[in-house]
Formats: C-alpha cells, sequence, structure tokens
C-alpha cells in the first residue's frame, strides 16, 4: 500500500500520459484528479497534452503520392503469385 | 486455422494470393501513407522513406503465401515496414539500437519550472504553463502549427517518433503499437510520454 499523499506539480507532468492512457490505479488516478481541482498549472497542462494530440492528429495524410502509388502498382504487376 | 484476421483482411488476403490488384489497390489505399509515414521516423529522407516502402510492398508480397494470421493482417505490414526501415536507418546510421528507450532520462518539463527543495510547496509550479486559450484560435490550428510538430518530431529518437506516428497521427491503439514494435504496454506508455511530452513543449515554445 502506498502512503497517502499529495502529488507535486512535477509528478504529475509524469503521469499525465498514464493517466490519459487509463493506466493509473484506482487509488492514484483518484490522487491526481483531487490535485487537478486546485492546481491551476496543471490543468492547463493536462489541457495543453490534450491539444497537442489533437493538433498532431492533423498530420494525418490519406493519400500515398501518384507517383510512388504507380511505382507500387508496377512492382506488383511484375510479381507473380507462386 | 485459427487467426487474427477480420472478415475483410481474411478477403485481402485471399486476394493478394490469387494476384487481384484491386486487392492490392485497397490495401495500399488503407494502410500505404501511413507506412510511409512510419518509414520516414527511421530514415533520413522522404526519398529513402519511399524506397523502404516499395521494399516492404515486395516482402509483402513474397511473404503472403506463407502468412498464417497469426497478427492481424494491419500489425505484420507495419512489422514488415518498421523493420525494413529500421534495417536501413541502422544503414544509414541514423537509428539508435532498437531496444533503447531513447535517452532522456530527466523529467519531461525542465526541472527549473518547478520549486526546488529548499523553497515552500517544493516540486509545484514555479513558472507554471500559460494557457492557449489567449492566443488566437487560428495559431494552434495554422499550417505553421504542423511544421513546428513535424519539426520536432523529427528530432525525437527514432523509436519515439515511430510510437507517437501511430498513435497521435495514424491512430493506432497502444495493442496494435505494442504488436508491430513488439514493445511492452509499459515501455510503449514511456516511449508515448516522452513523445508527447517534447512535442508539447515545442507548441508551449511556439504559442509563446
Amino acid at each position: 500500500m502506498k502512503l497517502f499523499r499529495e502529488l507535486t506539480c512535477q509528478e504529475i507532468v509524469e503521469l499525465v500520459t498514464s493517466y490519459l492512457e487509463d493506466g493509473l490505479s484506482p487509488g492514484d488516478r483518484e490522487r491526481f484528479e483531487e490535485h487537478l481541482v486546485f492546481c491551476d498549472g496543471c490543468g492547463t497542462y493536462l489541457e495543453q497534452m490534450r491539444q497537442t494530440i489533437q493538433v498532431t492528429g492533423r498530420l494525418r495524410e490519406t493519400e500515398l503520392p501518384p507517383a510512388l502509388q504507380e511505382r507500387l502498382l508496377d512492382a506488383f504487376r511484375s510479381w507473380k503469385p507462386a | 486455422m485459427e487467426t487474427l484476421l477480420t472478415a475483410d483482411e481474411a478477403r485481402l488476403v485471399e486476394g493478394l494470393r490469387a494476384g487481384s490488384e484491386d486487392a492490392f489497390a485497397e490495401l495500399m489505399r488503407l494502410h500505404g501513407a501511413a507506412m510511409l509515414r512510419v518509414a520516414q521516423m527511421y530514415v533520413s529522407s522522404r526519398a529513402v522513406a519511399e524506397e523502404v516502402v516499395q521494399e516492404a510492398w515486395v516482402g509483402v508480397l513474397k511473404g503472403i503465401g506463407r502468412f498464417e494470421g497469426r497478427s492481424s493482417l494491419k500489425t505484420w505490414l507495419f512489422r514488415i515496414v518498421t523493420n525494413t526501415a529500421k534495417t536501413r536507418g541502422v544503414r544509414e546510421s541514423r537509428s539508435v539500437p532498437f531496444s533503447s528507450l531513447g535517452g532522456d532520462d530527466g523529467g519531461m518539463v525542465d526541472a527549473d519550472r518547478f520549486l526546488g527543495p529548499d523553497e515552500g510547496f517544493a516540486g509545484h509550479w514555479a513558472v507554471p504553463p500559460e494557457s492557449w486559450a489567449g492566443a488566437p484560435e487560428s495559431r494552434l490550428l495554422g499550417r505553421e502549427t504542423l511544421e513546428v510538430i513535424e519539426r520536432e518530431i523529427v528530432r525525437l529518437p527514432p523509436q519515439q517518433a515511430a510510437v507517437l506516428t501511430m498513435r497521435d497521427v495514424e491512430g493506432f491503439s497502444s495493442e496494435e503499437v505494442c504488436n508491430v514494435l513488439e514493445l511492452s504496454e509499459t515501455n510503449q506508455r514511456v516511449l508515448l510520454h516522452r513523445a508527447r511530452s517534447r512535442v508539447r513543449r515545442a507548441l508551449e515554445e511556439y504559442m509563446a
């Protein structure tokens, strides 16, 4: 059993990914959320991590460059299933 | 045989084995762009990444006859592309050893942003982050912000960059990333944490 004590902000920033990944034990999750109630700095930090994830997702492209698609199709056509 | 393939994947595997160009084109459409982006995390240039993708697809075609569905088709494809890219990256001496979690053993936020042990409230913010809500909304959502993120990702150790790309750009689950890179759940999370924290820091500098 861990002793109950408050988390520091320095600890919060290292736990933030585990928190977002649902990887904290119920006790740690509770301590994490309790800290957020009174700490604006950590609230901002958590929000920025969420914003970071969201903006990073906008890098996604769905199309291969057409020239590469052509090269891959050529490679496919010259391949014959054994 | 019991497989981990979805019905769609089983159909695509059958199609490829039969030499169906439609099946090949569909797979390329589903995963091609992501394969290219992930390959780029291990090598020095876009051109080399394209070669890696081509080589990986040749590997896929060669291996499809023996593919037994012990992993999902997606996992198998990305294992081939990451292994091809890692090998190529080592030849270019870009990659660090695969097992490495990639340095950065210190904290993910500079220690001097927190109060020191001699001050009251040790470990609490001395210089808390400033909300980005104050900036014009277009700033965070602008094209330039994406360039800041891309530049930071390129600076990350390859394994961190690959985990971040699969999770946060391409939307893989943590389980999928663990399977592709043969990482434990814990190591996957450590890599993701370091990578995300560094991208946040880069955005903080940009937004300031």
